[in-house]
């Protein structure tokens, strides 16, 4: 087994949380993991993004190589596309349609959906719409993991746990929302998955 | 023993807090601020009461460091690597006084200058230091390196420095713990002139130090961390540095690589391992992350001997950081990638946070020297110097931690009116105190402006040195106090803050000028510790 993964978004969108739930999840199957993060200037409002790699052997580079990317997972859809030369042939993109337009010459909808409807395997859906849905805008990270969880070969009562154990200080009504947003994405995912 | 899923950084931490240390010191700078952060916010680590402080600067910190070393207690002072050049002094002299406690500076290099000036190479200061360098390939070795150097250093009495690269420093992998050891009892240097550094006396320590040479060698002759593995393709052999040695492996998924390979980790770089890797094969290819430094020993002034292939002749670029794909073409071989980045996607640079008290206080700048003219604000290093991207296109210059006020006077005494220091709090006291008493001295005209957001921002909110004493600094300084004035960046406020501004542009003379208002950011933070606070008390 071997997942290479690209989380992208805005700095604050909450990508790393997550890479913590995925991470927990991967630790907790007892699979090696690797996670390249970016800290510092690029944290205020720019493009950011994480390589995290999950592996039942020992894994060696903590970036990803160009072309072996096994998903792209996008809190944000021109950021979905910054990665696209990571992605292997198979890949499959994921992406939230939310716009995040903190700059003067951002493309046309349109244009990112043009985009992103020409790669063969593509999920986009509005993480936004169904995070409030779910309960709140602020799970929105977590309706996309949901949506990536029929891809990531990791047992989807993994990633319910480590929900359950990340989010558990906070107390079990945000635990219920975020398995809530997690299922709802999942669906979307599951039925484009097949 | 447990494992644990940390950062480079973070295993550093935890590897220190298990191997003994009494106290660590820094000044945060990308990618090392997570190393301190977490033996400060280390349950652990408050309960074995280790000192974990961030200092003024990154000297304070070596010199805070270098003192519980002579104390006879382990110390770690951490930086980044234009850091290590405001440490500098320090530095280079620990290695003629010698540790007496164990003493590792872990440096953080940045290349590809993701939140940088430069791209420095630390090991060059290792090497210039004559001391022992580790570099570790992985999170582990990180984790494992820091108890080693710790021995290292007391072994021989040697300050050892640690260093890593922003790849390894943010990225997060499995670490398994030793077992905690105990802190040193406090003892004093057996030789209290050891740490004197008057000529005789550093004469004898530097012939010490030079003596010592050999056994450094003879240490990483032997080293665990570096290894020669044959391979029975000899037309080439490779030597990796640190982490390259994860991207070389990268490329041979299924092992067996054809080639012999020598991992390099510590140095000085084991003279007999590279002597033997280059008698047996017929060319070195050699991969490291920073400036091409075990290249250019091979290489020699006239490099009259096999082909090296590294950063020199163009194998591998000569600047930026190491990627697996960079090791594949090096290697021969390209890698595929069919999709290209839409002509569509948009550069998204950092920016200012929205709310921010700098864009205010720009805003009330640009206007307030638009009648001067372009091209007097000297500005420096923080979250501020986004104020040089549009739409605020404010300031000129951004070198060095203190640069503005100094090169303000410069510009100054040159004859340039009006001069303007932009400059925030952290780094005012970090680096910018003594500059600003030069211009008092000399009552240079210039007009400081001291970005006071009460934090250490763009690290992540570490609390300022500056914190409730800039006023008095500048009055202690020789700043009139008719001339230190203070004013609250916030839109409704603009008119009144130009007006100050406009006043003190046109004084000639030492003038401060305090924008005050808390960052967006720490703000927002304490309002939701606060609010958790509150919540928790509702629930008890």
């Amino acid at each position: 087994m071997k997942k290479d993964i690209i989380l992208a978004g805005v700095g604050g969108q909450g990508i790393l949380s997550i890479a913590a739930v995925i991470g927990y999840a991967a630790v907790q199957s007892g699979l090696y993991l690797k996670q390249a993060e970016v800290h510092g200037m690029s944290q205020r409002g720019g493009d950011v993004q994480s390589n995290l790699r999950l592996s039942d052997k020992p894994i060696a580079s903590d970036l990803i190589p160009l072309g072996k990317a096994d998903i792209i997972l996008s809190v944000e859809p021109m950021e979905s596309l910054r990665y696209l030369p990571w992605l292997n042939e198979k890949g499959w993109l994921i992406t939230s349609t939310q716009p995040f337009n903190n700059i003067p010459d951002y493309p046309s909808m349109d244009d990112l959906i043009t985009e992103i409807e020409k790669l063969p395997y593509h999920i986009a859906l509005d993480a936004d719409l169904m995070a409030r849905e779910a309960g709140s805008l602020k799970v929105a990270n977590i309706v996309m993991l949901g949506a990536a969880s029929p891809f990531l070969d990791l047992d989807y009562d993994q990633l319910k746990k480590a929900i359950a154990f990340l989010f558990g200080k906070k107390g079990d009504e945000i635990v219920e929302l975020n398995l809530k947003a997690l299922e709802a994405g999942r669906n979307v995912g599951l039925k484009n998955a097949n | 023993m447990q494992k644990l899923l940390l950062l480079g950084d973070e295993a550093i931490a935890q590897g220190a807090i298990d191997a003994g240390l009494s106290g660590i010191y820094a000044y945060p700078g990308t990618p090392s601020t997570e190393i301190t952060q977490y033996v400060i916010s280390s349950k652990e680590a408050r309960e074995k009461n280790i000192k974990a402080t961030w200092t003024t600067n990154e000297k304070t910190s070596a010199e805070a460091a270098l003192g519980m070393s002579y104390a006879g207690k382990r110390a770690m002072v951490c930086m980044k690597h234009v850091g290590l050049n405001v440490a500098a002094d320090a530095f280079i002299n620990s290695s003629i006084t010698g540790a007496n406690g164990g003493i590792l500076f872990v440096v953080a290099d940045d290349p590809s200058m993701h939140s940088s000036q430069n791209e420095q190479d630390s090991r060059f200061y290792g090497k210039f230091a004559m001391i022992p360098i580790l570099e570790p390939s992985d999170q582990q070795e990180a984790y494992d390196m820091v108890h080693y150097g710790f021995d290292l250093s007391e072994k021989f009495g040697i300050p050892v420095m640690l260093r890593i690269t922003t790849r390894l420093a943010h990225s997060r992998a499995g670490v398994t713990r030793k077992l905690p050891r105990q802190q040193n009892e406090i003892k004093l240097p057996a030789n209290l002139k050891q740490f004197i550094l008057l000529p005789s006396i550093a004469r004898k320590q530097y012939k010490g130090l030079l003596n010592n040479q050999r056994h450094f060698l003879n240490e990483a002759e032997s080293s665990d961390f570096n290894h020669f593995r044959d391979g029975k393709d000899k037309t080439m052999g490779i030597i990796t540095c640190g982490l390259a040695y994860n991207y070389l492996l990268e490329n041979f998924p299924d092992g067996g690589i054809p080639y012999p390979v020598l991992k390099i980790s510590q140095y000085p770089a084991p003279e007999k391992l590279v002597e033997k890797l280059y008698n047996e094969c017929d060319s070195v290819l050699v991969l490291e992350e920073g400036y091409p430094l075990v290249e250019e020993l091979l290489r020699g002034l006239l490099n009259n001997g096999k082909t090296i292939k590294g950063r020199l002749d163009g194998t591998i670029p000569r600047d930026g950081e190491l990627n697996p794909g960079i090791v594949a073409t090096a290697l021969g071989s390209e890698m595929a990638v069919s999709r290209q980045v839409p002509a569509i996607v948009a550069n998204r640079p950092p920016s200012l946070c929205k709310g921010c008290s700098h864009i205010d206080s720009y805003s009330v700048l640009n206007e307030a020297i638009a009648q001067y003219g372009k091209g007097r604000v000297f500005a420096d290093i923080g979250c501020y110097t986004l104020g040089a991207l549009a739409p605020y296109n404010a300031i000129n210059t951004c070198v060095d931690m203190g640069a503005s006020i100094t090169m303000a006077k410069g510009a100054s005494d040159a004859g340039l009116r009006p001069a303007v220091a932009v400059i925030g709090d952290s780094t005012f006291t970090h680096s910018g105190i003594t500059g600003l008493l030069d211009a008092v001295n000399e009552k240079s005209s210039i007009t400081v402006i001291i970005l006071d957001n009460s934090t250490t921002a763009m690290t992540g909110g570490q609390p300022s040195a500056a914190f409730a004493k800039i006023e008095d600094i500048c009055k202690g300084l020789g700043v009139e106090d008719e001339h230190i004035r203070i004013i609250k960046p916030l839109n409704k406020r603009h008119e009144e803050n130009l007006d100050v501004l406009k006043e003190e542009l046109a004084y000639e003379g030492v003038s401060v000028v305090i924008p005050r208002r808390e960052c967006i950011q720490t703000l927002n933070k304490r309002m939701r510790d606060k609010q958790k606070l509150k919540e928790k008390r509702v629930d008890a």
